[in-house]
């Protein structure tokens, strides 16, 4: 699946949802399924640190395609981690480095990408398109 | 006569909703709210008498000037200061505390020390670091227990002939709890070191008097009693601040300028450069006013009654504790649930309307103590209700529900 189609069915899954309440129980699941990073890359190199949660980021080149697993220390954080992972992992580092994110404001979420949340998931962003840049570089 | 719906009505942001659910706002020791009073105050400076002050010869200049040294006056008189320039206009707390570690660069030397306390705000603890890199002066740290208070038998040890300064926070803003500033105060000067307290997160609550503290410099920030950010105070003893050094250069400042030498303005003015926050000064001014029409008496006893009722309801909540449990503390409350990140619970506490603060709370050494990431702070002002504190207790519960 294009990285398009998998923010697209992310939003169908997300339009069912009545309030809040579901969506962020449905977020709160997700950051419970375990595990999402190797425990050997949660260390202080692959740390992204933001003023509020730690967000652990881990990539791998299969072929040409990049593989990202990650954590955090707060479990909505993760969750929104896990649907970033789903989206971007195992694509094509051209496709990620072009990807856009507005998928994220779509499904409600755009308040956790703000500078103030300081919980490390702008960074996060930055950082697995930023491993995609290098990996381009590696693959031409 | 203390009418807490009266006051409310003051508010105009409290009748706010957020996330669709009345606004339940406990993140006052971050920022207070803004009383109808102060927010006129400023919409007539700026309709009526916006000026630049000290130098214009005409109606507006002379108007805003009196207005704002008016307000230096009412805050002289709030703090019981002697003289009105011994009170200096700042942009805030951090920025008094950083006039001051200037200054003392200037004096400190190798070998001389500065102590502070664990309970410090990182804007306590940043440029007295720097002050010692400069200077080759060393920082010794007053330790806290686990109830959240300092440990005052090792204060005791760390001064010393080369004790030059002591810095402490009259109310630490992660956990509440009052320092004895009296004590500590006393016991620095008799070793002939001068005293830096930090009052932010004192002054909403009770009502410093700088003399009878005999503090030797007190700093202080409007937003967290009802006024504007972006201003604040430096109170410093006239000998102190008459030898320190300018902090900055710029208009306002000096005397005389010449390319060979500029001799500096007579205080306070040496120490305000460049055209300064007026309107701000000016609504600080009518944020005092307005907090002792309340009475800080008043206050400290209503704030009171919120602490202890709040306490009583959120420890019924299994898997909940509070951080900071000093005898002596204001209307702050720290806590965790166990096993949960208290962003976590920040989060689910936003989207029922609730407001308040996680994190470390710029305050990184209290966590590490406690050895914890941070905690969930609500913080309590004259304006909250105990249905407020009720429905925090019913957002904490769902946040549990949904996170455990």
């Amino acid at each position: 699946m294009t990285i398009q189609e998998i923010q697209n069915d992310i939003i169908d899954e997300f339009s069912m949802f009545e309030d809040w309440e579901e969506r962020y129980q449905y977020m709160i699941d997700l950051g419970k399924t375990l595990p999402l990073i190797d425990e050997q890359y949660k260390t202080e190199d692959y740390i992204i640190k933001g003023c509020q949660s730690k967000v652990w980021v881990h990539a791998d080149l299969d072929g040409d395609r990049v593989v990202f697993t990650a954590d955090s220390d707060a479990i909505i954080t993760k969750g929104i981690i896990a649907i970033l992972i789903r989206v971007f992992s195992n694509q094509h580092p051209k496709d990620i480095i072009e990807a856009n994110m507005d998928f994220i404001d779509k499904i409600g979420l755009k308040e956790h990408l703000s500078p103030t949340r300081a919980n490390g998931l702008v960074s996060m962003i930055k950082q697995l398109k930023m491993y995609a840049i290098a990996y381009q570089t590696q693959l031409n | 006569m203390f009418n807490l719906e009266r006051i409310r009505k003051d508010f105009p942001i409290l009748s706010r909703k957020v996330n669709g659910k009345p606004l339940v706002y406990l993140d006052n020791a971050a920022t207070s709210q803004t009383p109808q009073h102060v927010i006129d105050c400023i919409v007539d400076y700026y309709s009526n008498y916006n000026a630049n002050i000290h130098r214009g010869v005409h109606t507006l200049s002379q108007e805003a000037t009196d207005k704002y040294e008016a307000a230096r006056q009412t805050i002289q008189k709030h703090f019981n200061v002697k003289k009105a320039h011994e009170i200096i206009f700042t942009s805030g707390t951090t920025h008094g505390i950083n006039l001051v570690a200037n200054g003392f660069s200037s004096f400190l030397k190798s070998g001389d020390e500065i102590v502070v306390s664990a309970l410090e705000h990182h804007s306590n603890i940043v440029p007295w670091q720097m002050l010692c890199e400069r200077t080759g002066a060393v920082l010794k740290v007053i330790p806290m227990n686990e109830e959240g208070e300092l440990v005052m038998s090792e204060f005791d040890n760390l001064l010393s002939p080369n004790t030059q300064l002591v810095f402490v926070n009259h109310i630490s803003n992660a956990l509440g709890t009052i320092n004895p500033i009296e004590e500590i105060i006393q016991k620095a000067h008799a070793v002939d070191a001068a005293v830096l307290v930090d009052g932010a997160q004192a002054c909403p609550h009770i009502k410093p008097d700088v003399q009878d503290l005999d503090v030797d410099f007190y700093v202080a920030s409007a937003h967290k009693m009802c006024g504007p950010t972006g201003v604040g105070i430096l109170y410093g003893k006239e000998a102190w601040l008459n030898k320190l050094p300018p902090y900055q250069g710029g208009g306002e400042m000096i005397a005389e300028v010449t390319f060979e030498k500029t001799t500096y303005a007579d205080l306070p003015h040496k120490f305000e450069a460049g055209t300064p926050n007026i309107c701000g000064g000016i609504a600080f001014g009518a944020a005092i006013d307005y907090m002792n029409s309340i009475g800080f008496n008043n206050i400290a006893s209503y704030e009171h009654e919120l602490l202890e009722y709040a306490t009583q309801q959120l420890l019924k909540i299994n898997g909940l504790k509070i951080y900071g449990t000093s005898k002596h503390k204001t209307s702050v409350i720290s806590f965790n649930l166990e096993g949960i990140h208290p962003y976590d619970v920040g989060t689910i506490l936003d989207k029922m309307g609730i407001a308040v603060r996680t994190g470390h709370h710029c305050a990184q050494p209290i966590m590490d103590y406690y050895k914890i990431p941070g905690t969930v702070r609500a913080s309590f002002a004259f304006y909250n209700t105990k249905t407020e504190v009720d429905s925090l207790v019913e957002g904490v519960k769902k946040a549990q529900m949904m996170l455990s």
